[in-house]
C-alpha cells in the first residue's frame, strides 16, 4: 500500500484556494447521475448529506436511531471554535490553527489543520442562516466564552446545548432535502459490511434493526461518518448505539486505520456506583476553575469529607503543579487522578473517585456568585447522585469520551479505498494525539458542509464508474457473510450474556490501554482480550429471534468487532513508544513523571493495513513534517 | 463515608406487545435487588438480563445517549410521560425515586400516529415528516452573510433557544388527552419566527407543518397544559400560542396555501 495524502503545494495558506481550483468539476445537470452512500447523520454525516443534495447529486443515508436527530453529535455541550475574532482579542486562522497543532502535541497534519481553521468562520455564518439560537450579547452580536487550550475568547455557544442545536440545523437541512426528493433515508439501519467492486467502494449490507432483514445498497461513492470508538471501555460518554462497527468493516475490505490508540480521556464525569452502571455523565470542565481536587492523604480513610481535616487531605494537582493547580489539562488531571486511586486513596462507594470542592470558593466568593456560574450543573449532578455540590464535595472521576484515531484519509478525506469518503469522528485527520474542547463539532461541519462537497466532485470527475447493481456477486457475498455472521451468534446460546462480556472487555481496555499504558500491561491485554474472543464466540447468549427487532442481537454484532479492534488498539499502543498527548506510555516520562514525546523516531502517522483473518497487520508511517510550527515540549508546571 | 448502597424488589406491570398488530397485554414482572442509584433504564437493563437467563423474551424499549438530550427513550410510568420527576427523561430518571415494593406500571407513549413497534418501542417518524415540510430555514450551504450581519436581541434569541431546546421524544403527545404535538410543531415554528432568518418562510412554515400535523393524525390542542407539564424539557405552552398567531396570520393575510 502507498500513502499518499495528496497535500497541496504552495504555502499553507493557499493550498486550500489551489485545491478546490484544481479540483475536476462535475457538471450540474450530470450530477443527478451520481449516486452516493452517507452512513450516520450526526454533525458529519447530517451536513455532508445536505449538501451533496443541495449539488444535486441523489444521497442515500442511514442511521441506527430511528431519526437522524438523535446522532450522538447532539450531546455536546460546550461550544464550537471559530475564528471570527469578534472579540478583537488577537485571534486568527493562524492563531487556532496554531493552538489545534499544539494542543494535539504535534501529531496532526498540518495542512489539514489549516484549513480547518479557515472553514470555521464559514461554519458560524451558515449555522446563523440556518437559524441556530447561538448565545448573544445584549446589542445583539453573538457571544463568545473561553476554553481550554486557548488564550482567546473564540467559542460559539447555545447554552450548554451546541452540539443539540448545530445538529438540528443539520438535520432541518437534511429534512428539506428528503422533502424535495433528494434525499432517501433509512432510519434504524446498521451497517454490517462495505462493498468493494474492482478496488472502488460501491455499496454496503445493512441490517434493518426491526425486521433483521438484510439489504443491498449500491452506489457511485460510499461517505462514511459513523462516529469514534469511545465506549471501547464499555464505560464512556458516549451513546449506548455508537460503535466502531462501520469503520472496523470498512478497515477489513482495505481501508487503513489510523492511529487506533489515540484516545480521550476526560477528567470530569459523574463516577460510576456499580456494575449495572451504563453509562457516565461529563461534567463541564469548567468547574475547575473554582472547584478544588482533593483525596484523603491516607489511604484507606472513609470518613465522611467533612470530617477529614485539612492536614489530612492531599490537594494532589496543587501540590504537585503549583502554577497551575487544578487547571492543569485534561490528560494530565486525568492520569493523576488515576494514580491517586491506585494508590489506594479513592473515595466514592467504588474508591474510584476524587473530590471536587466547592467549599472554600462558597466561602470566597458566596453562595450567589457560585449559584449564577454553576447552578445548572449542581442541579444535574443532584438529579444523578442525590448529593447537593453545595453542601458535600463532587466526586468525579475521567472517563472516555472521544477518539482521535480513525480510519487514515488524504487531504480529500478519500480513505485507501478508492471512493470511500471518511468525515468526522471517524477519520483521524485533524486533532493529532489530543483535541482541544469545541473542536470536534467544529471538525465534524467542516467535513461535511464545505469539504466533502468539493472533494467528492473531484472524484466523480476523474473517475470512469461502471454500472454496479445491489444483486450482483460482491453484494452477494457480502450479504451471505453478514448472514453467516448474524446466524453464529444466534446459535451459540451459551451462558454469558452480550453485556456481561462487553463490561469484561471495557475493564481489560481500560486498565491496561486507558489513561497510561506500558509494554507489560498492553501484553496481558492482548492475551486477555484473544482469550476473551474465544469465548464470546462459544459462550454468548442471545436471546430472542434475529428477524425481529432485537438489541441483544444488535449489541453482539458489534461487539464482536470491538473484540477484534482491541487488538489494532494495544498493537499501535504497543507500538507508539513515546507519550504524546492521550497516550502515555509510563516508560517514556520526563523525571517529573509527564508526557515524553520522542520528535526524532515517532513523528508520524501509525497506519494500519488489513492483512487477513489472525495475521498481524501491515505496519505503514506517514511521516509528519512541520512547516509552519516550530516542535516545543508543553509544560505546566 | 457514603451510605452504602441500598437494594429494593419491585413488581413490574410491563406492556408487552409482540408488534403492531398484535392486541397487547400488561405482564407482571418481579424486578429483584435493584439499587436506588440504578437509572429507569438501567432498571429495566438488569431485567432484561435476568429474562435472558430465563429464557424469556426481553423488554423491548428505545434509548440512546443516557443523559437526557437525544430523545430516544420514554415511556409512560405510572400513568405520567417519563415518569413521577419534573422535567426529567427516564434515562435521568433514578430508581431513589421509588420504593422498596412498589408496583410500577411501564407503558409505551400511547398515540393514534405513534404506532407501537414493540413492547415500549413506538414509531415517531410522524415528528421527521412533519418537520419535513417546513422545520428548517432554506437555505443552501455557502451563500450566508457574515455571522454578525444581523443583530438579534439576547432576550429573542433566549425565547429562540428555549423553543429550540426540544428534544423531539414525544412526550407531549402522550401526555395529551387529544395526543396532539402542538407543543413539539410549535417549539419549531416558534424557534423559526422569533428569528429574523425564518420570517421569509414564516407564514408557509406554520400552514404547512400544521397541515402535516393533522394528516398525521395527531389531535387538536385542547388547552389540558398536559404537555408542558410532561416536557423534559420544560417548553412552554407559550410557544403553541406564538404558533396560532403564525397560523392564522398566514391563512388570513399569506397567499400562502
Amino acid at each position: 500500500m502507498q500513502l499518499d495524502a495528496k497535500i497541496p503545494g504552495g504555502p499553507i495558506s493557499d493550498k486550500w484556494d489551489w485545491h478546490r481550483f484544481e479540483l475536476k468539476l462535475v457538471n450540474p445537470a450530470n450530477k443527478r447521475k451520481f449516486e452516493i452512500i452517507v452512513i450516520g447523520t450526526g454533525l458529519a454525516g447530517g451536513s455532508a448529506t445536505a449538501s451533496l443534495a443541495e449539488l444535486g447529486y441523489h444521497v442515500k443515508t442511514f442511521c441506527i436511531q430511528d431519526s437522524p436527530r438523535r446522532a450522538h453529535s447532539i450531546a455536546a455541550q460546550g461550544g464550537i471554535n471559530a475564528a471570527k475574532n469578534y472579540q478583537n482579542d488577537g485571534d486568527s486562522i493562524w492563531r487556532l490553527f496554531h493552538d489545534t497543532i499544539k494542543g494535539g502535541d504535534f501529531r496532526a497534519r498540518e495542512a489539514n489543520v489549516y484549513r480547518l481553521a479557515q472553514l470555521s468562520t464559514h461554519i458560524i455564518d451558515h449555522c446563523v442562516a440556518q437559524g441556530i439560537p447561538f448565545a448573544r450579547d445584549y446589542g445583539g452580536l453573538l457571544a463568545n466564552r473561553s476554553f481550554g487550550g486557548a488564550q482567546v475568547s473564540r467559542t460559539f455557544y447555545a447554552r450548554g446545548q451546541t452540539g443539540q442545536q448545530l445538529l438540528l440545523g443539520a438535520y432541518g437541512a437534511l429534512m428539506r432535502q428528503v422533502a424535495d426528493g433528494m434525499v432517501e433515508l433509512f432510519p434504524r439501519r446498521e451497517m454490517m459490511d462495505l462493498v468493494v467492486v474492482n478496488g472502488k467502494a460501491r455499496g454496503i449490507i445493512v441490517r434493518n434493526l426491526f425486521t433483521g432483514e438484510l439489504e443491498s445498497h449500491a452506489a457511485d461513492a460510499v461517505v462514511l461518518a459513523s462516529g469514534g470508538y469511545g465506549n471501547i471501555y464499555y464505560l464512556s460518554t458516549n451513546a449506548e448505539s455508537s460503535n466502531v462497527g462501520a469503520c472496523f468493516r470498512a478497515y477489513k475490505q482495505g481501508a487503513a486505520f489510523a492511529n487506533p490508540c489515540f484516545t480521550q480521556i476526560h477528567p470530569t464525569c459523574i463516577p460510576h456506583t456499580g456494575e449495572h452502571q451504563s453509562k457516565l455523565t461529563l461534567m463541564s470542565e469548567s468547574l475547575r476553575n473554582d472547584g478544588r481536587v482533593w483525596v484523603p492523604r491516607n489511604p484507606g480513610d472513609i470518613r465522611e469529607p467533612k470530617d477529614i481535616a485539612e492536614a489530612d487531605r492531599l490537594y494532589f494537582l496543587e501540590e504537585k503543579y503549583p502554577s497551575f493547580g487544578n487547571l492543569v489539562p485534561r490528560d494530565v488531571a486525568s492520569r493523576n487522578a488515576k494514580a491517586q486511586c491506585d494508590a489506594g486513596r479513592g473515595v466514592g462507594l467504588t474508591r474510584c473517585a476524587v473530590y471536587l470542592d466547592f467549599n472554600d470558593a462558597i466561602q470566597r466568593d458566596g453562595m450567589d456568585v457560585i449559584t449564577r456560574k454553576y447552578g445548572n450543573l449542581f442541579e444535574m449532578y443532584e438529579r444523578i447522585t442525590d448529593e447537593s455540590p453545595y453542601e458535600t464535595p463532587m466526586m468525579i472521576y475521567p472517563a472516555s469520551h472521544y477518539t482521535m484515531g480513525g480510519i487514515w484519509v488524504d487531504y480529500n478525506l478519500m480513505s485507501t479505498i478508492p471512493g470511500l469518503f471518511v468525515l468526522g469522528e471517524a477519520n483521524f485527520s485533524d486533532h493529532g494525539a489530543n483535541r482541544l474542547g469545541a473542536s470536534a463539532l467544529m471538525q465534524g461541519l467542516a467535513d461535511g458542509y464545505f469539504i466533502i462537497p468539493y472533494t467528492i466532485g473531484g472524484y466523480f470527475a476523474g473517475t470512469s464508474l461502471e454500472r454496479v447493481s445491489g444483486d450482483q456477486e460482491e453484494f452477494r457475498d457480502a450479504t451471505k457473510a453478514a448472514e453467516d455472521k448474524v446466524k453464529k451468534i444466534m446459535s451459540i446460546q451459551g451462558k454469558r450474556t452480550v453485556d456481561n462480556f462487553f463490561r469484561q472487555l471495557g475493564q481489560i481496555m481500560w486498565e491496561h490501554c486507558g489513561m497510561s499504558r506500558n509494554e507489560g500491561d498492553l501484553k496481558k491485554a492482548q492475551r486477555l482480550v484473544q482469550e476473551l474472543r474465544e469465548e464470546f464466540w462459544q459462550d454468548v447468549l442471545v436471546p430472542g429471534s434475529d428477524k425481529d427487532y432485537n438489541k441483544s442481537l444488535e449489541k453482539a454484532t458489534r461487539l464482536a468487532d470491538r473484540l477484534e479492534f482491541a487488538e489494532a488498539m494495544l498493537l499501535d499502543a504497543l507500538t507508539r513508544k513515546e507519550s504524546c498527548g492521550g497516550h502515555f506510555r509510563e516508560e517514556y516520562q520526563t523525571e517529573e513523571g509527564e508526557a515524553k514525546r520522542d520528535d526524532d523516531n515517532f513523528c508520524y502517522v501509525s497506519v494500519w493495513e488489513y492483512d487477513g483473518e489472525g495475521k498481524m497487520p501491515k505496519f505503514h508511517k506517514e511521516p509528519l513534517n512541520f512547516e509552519n510550527v516550530e516542535l516545543t515540549q508543553r509544560s505546566y508546571k | 463515608m457514603k451510605k452504602l448502597p441500598k437494594t429494593m424488589n419491585l413488581t413490574l406491570k410491563v406492556w408487552r406487545q409482540k408488534g403492531p398488530k398484535d392486541k397487547g397485554h400488561f405482564e407482571s414482572i418481579l424486578a429483584k435487588n435493584i439499587s436506588v442509584h440504578m437509572s429507569f433504564l438501567e432498571m429495566l437493563d438488569t431485567v432484561n438480563e435476568q429474562l435472558t437467563f430465563e429464557g424469556k423474551d426481553t423488554i423491548a424499549f428505545d434509548n440512546d445517549c443516557r443523559e437526557g438530550i437525544c430523545g430516544m427513550c420514554g415511556a409512560v410510568i405510572n400513568g405520567r410521560a417519563h415518569g413521577p420527576e419534573k422535567a426529567t427523561t427516564i434515562c435521568q430518571l433514578h430508581m431513589r425515586k421509588f420504593s422498596d415494593g412498589d408496583t410500577i406500571a411501564i407503558e409505551p407513549f400511547r398515540a393514534k400516529a405513534f404506532k407501537v413497534v414493540k413492547d415500549l418501542v413506538v414509531d415517531r417518524s410522524n415528528f421527521d415528516k412533519i418537520i419535513q415540510t417546513g422545520g428548517y430555514i432554506s437555505v443552501n450551504t455557502g451563500g450566508a452573510p457574515d455571522a454578525n450581519a444581523i443583530p438579534i436581541p439576547q432576550e429573542i434569541a433566549e425565547k429562540a433557544m428555549d423553543a429550540a431546546a426540544c428534544i423531539g421524544c414525544g412526550a407531549c403527545v402522550a401526555a395529551c388527552p387529544s395526543a396532539s404535538a402542538m407543543l413539539f410543531v410549535s417549539a419549531k415554528v416558534s424557534q423559526l419566527a422569533l428569528l429574523p432568518q425564518g420570517r421569509p418562510e414564516a407564514a408557509k412554515r406554520a400552514l404547512r407543518m400544521v397541515k402535516m400535523m393533522d394528516a398525521c393524525g395527531f389531535g387538536n390542542c385542547s388547552n389540558h397544559r398536559e404537555c408542558e407539564n410532561a416536557c423534559p424539557k420544560e417548553i412552554s405552552i407559550v410557544n403553541i400560542a406564538r404558533m396560532n398567531r403564525e397560523f392564522f396570520k398566514a391563512s388570513f393575510f399569506s397567499s400562502e396555501k
